[in-house]
């Protein structure tokens, strides 16, 4: 335990700035919508006053481990995006806690299995439908998103996410960020691969039983998910070098942009059917992810 | 203490989650989901129309509760957690409309679970039934969780 580890965890990008930039992306989210929609949209607090009033609801009264295991599920994907947050290398760069990227997919992975399972524990019949939804997406999407990253990885020949990050000059570096960033949409389960949730449709997917409290840890940890995910392609993005203020200046505005990017993208598509987005990210994704890998691997070994 | 109430008085008054149910009604359903159209953007104001009763905090109900849909809108409104508030949109749940005396329709709501907002008109303007949610929501606030309620919420 050194200093800049507890800084990273606690202060910036851990808990003091994870949390309320969750909601300021969540917000822009909601707001670009909006816009799209040429509505005013929310006010700025919004989610923070959904998060408060849902702490103020009274749940329904379970017994047992189902309860337990209810409460379990969205505290599990909290703590592990937050853990996620804090392995990203935005001041301390290469000192503190230098987890590698293999460290960091794991991780990111853990609110998708969490979803799955919050589904599957909740007894609903929507919450199942919507669970094996997500396991189906998160199949489909995982093998562009691990091979994007494999991409990287042989073109920067590490897999140390201090080493890893930065702008590089190598088009295999600019290539794999492109996948992830194709991969994102369904990790959030934004709107053409929003099958899982699919509100209206199956109620609320899995979290159809969820209701007061743990619902609004859910919210966090969907909030939090994007502050990880897009904080990760930021820090793949940004250079290496300059001050520690303007590398966390940097951080926060290329992951605002992507929030902004992605949700004006959701808001112009609408929901892909499960077949659609399998055939999406198998078809057409895949492929090119495959190519990428080949052709960095090629270059690799030619050097 | 105080504080933490004031801030949860706000909160619950800012942002209220809808359910929509509809017991056998015909074009008062159409005004409310006109009414949450991108023209009349009632996102502005907090409202958000949810998927599960379990998420909403406003049970908005057409219709004039026909004998099919009884047991539903109890159910439904047992499945809303505390606090909680009740709009009834449209005639039709109000006094049961034209409908009135017919041997199918069971209605009027309030026999059957608390209404707290009427909101009137066949169908009712979107502006009227934005206010009647905002007015609802601040009942609602101002209610909090009601220490008489022993009952609780259906599983």
């Amino acid at each position: 335990m050194n200093a800049s580890l507890l800084f990273h965890l606690f202060l910036f990008p851990g808990l003091l700035f994870a949390i309320p930039a969750s909601w300021f992306y969540v917000w822009g989210e909601r707001k670009a919508v909006a816009r799209m929609q040429r509505r005013i949209g929310p006010p700025l607090l919004q989610p923070f006053y959904d998060f408060v009033k849902l702490f103020g609801k009274r749940t329904p009264s379970r017994h047992g481990i189902e309860a337990d295991l209810l409460l379990l599920w969205p505290t599990l994907s909290v703590l592990s995006m937050v853990s996620a947050i804090a392995m990203l290398p935005v001041i301390f760069y290469g000192r503190g806690f230098s987890g590698d990227a293999i460290l960091l997919v794991a991780l990111l992975e853990i609110p998708s299995i969490c979803y799955i399972l919050a589904g599957f524990t909740s007894g609903s019949l929507f919450g199942e439908i919507g669970a094996i939804r997500e396991a189906l997406l998160s199949v489909a999407c995982n093998v562009v998103f691990l091979l994007s990253i494999v991409t990287i990885a042989v073109t920067e020949k590490t897999f140390r996410l201090a080493d890893f990050s930065g702008a590089s000059s190598n088009p295999g570096h600019w290539i794999g960020v492109f996948g992830i960033l194709l991969c994102i949409p369904a990790k959030l389960r934004l709107n053409p691969f929003s099958t899982s949730s699919a509100e209206q449709e199956i109620y609320a997917g899995p979290l159809t039983e969820y209701a007061g409290a743990a619902l609004a840890i859910w919210e966090l940890a969907h909030g939090l998910e994007w502050v990880a995910l897009t904080g990760f392609v930021a820090i793949l993005m940004m250079p290496v070098a300059g001050a520690w203020w303007l590398r966390a200046i940097l951080f926060v505005v290329i992951s605002f942009a992507e929030v902004l990017l992605l949700s004006t993208f959701a808001a112009a598509t609408g929901r892909l059917t499960l077949e659609g987005a399998i055939r999406f990210y198998w078809r057409w994704a895949a492929i090119l992810a495959v190519l990428a890998f080949l052709a960095a691997a090629y270059v690799r070994f030619l050097s | 203490m105080k504080l933490f109430k004031r801030l949860m008085h706000l909160c619950r008054r800012k942002s209220p989650f809808l359910f929509h149910l509809n017991s056998g009604s015909c074009n008062g359903y159409i005004e409310m989901v006109t009414c949450l159209s991108p023209r009349y953007d009632v996102e502005q104001v907090g409202i958000r129309l949810e998927g599960s009763p379990r998420h909403a905090d406003i049970l908005c109900i057409t219709g004039p509760v026909t004998r099919n849909t009884l047991e539903a809108v109890k159910t439904v409104y047992a499945q809303v957690c505390e606090p909680k508030a009740v709009v009834a949109l449209g005639s039709c749940p109000c006094s049961c409309n034209v409908f009135a005396g017919s041997p199918v329709i069971e209605g009027p709501l309030s026999k059957y679970i608390p209404v707290d907002v009427y909101v009137p008109g066949c169908p009712p303007h979107p502006d009227a039934i934005i206010e009647g949610i905002e007015r609802a929501a601040k009942i609602l606030a101002d209610r909090g969780v009601p220490e008489a309620s022993k009952g609780e919420t259906q599983r």
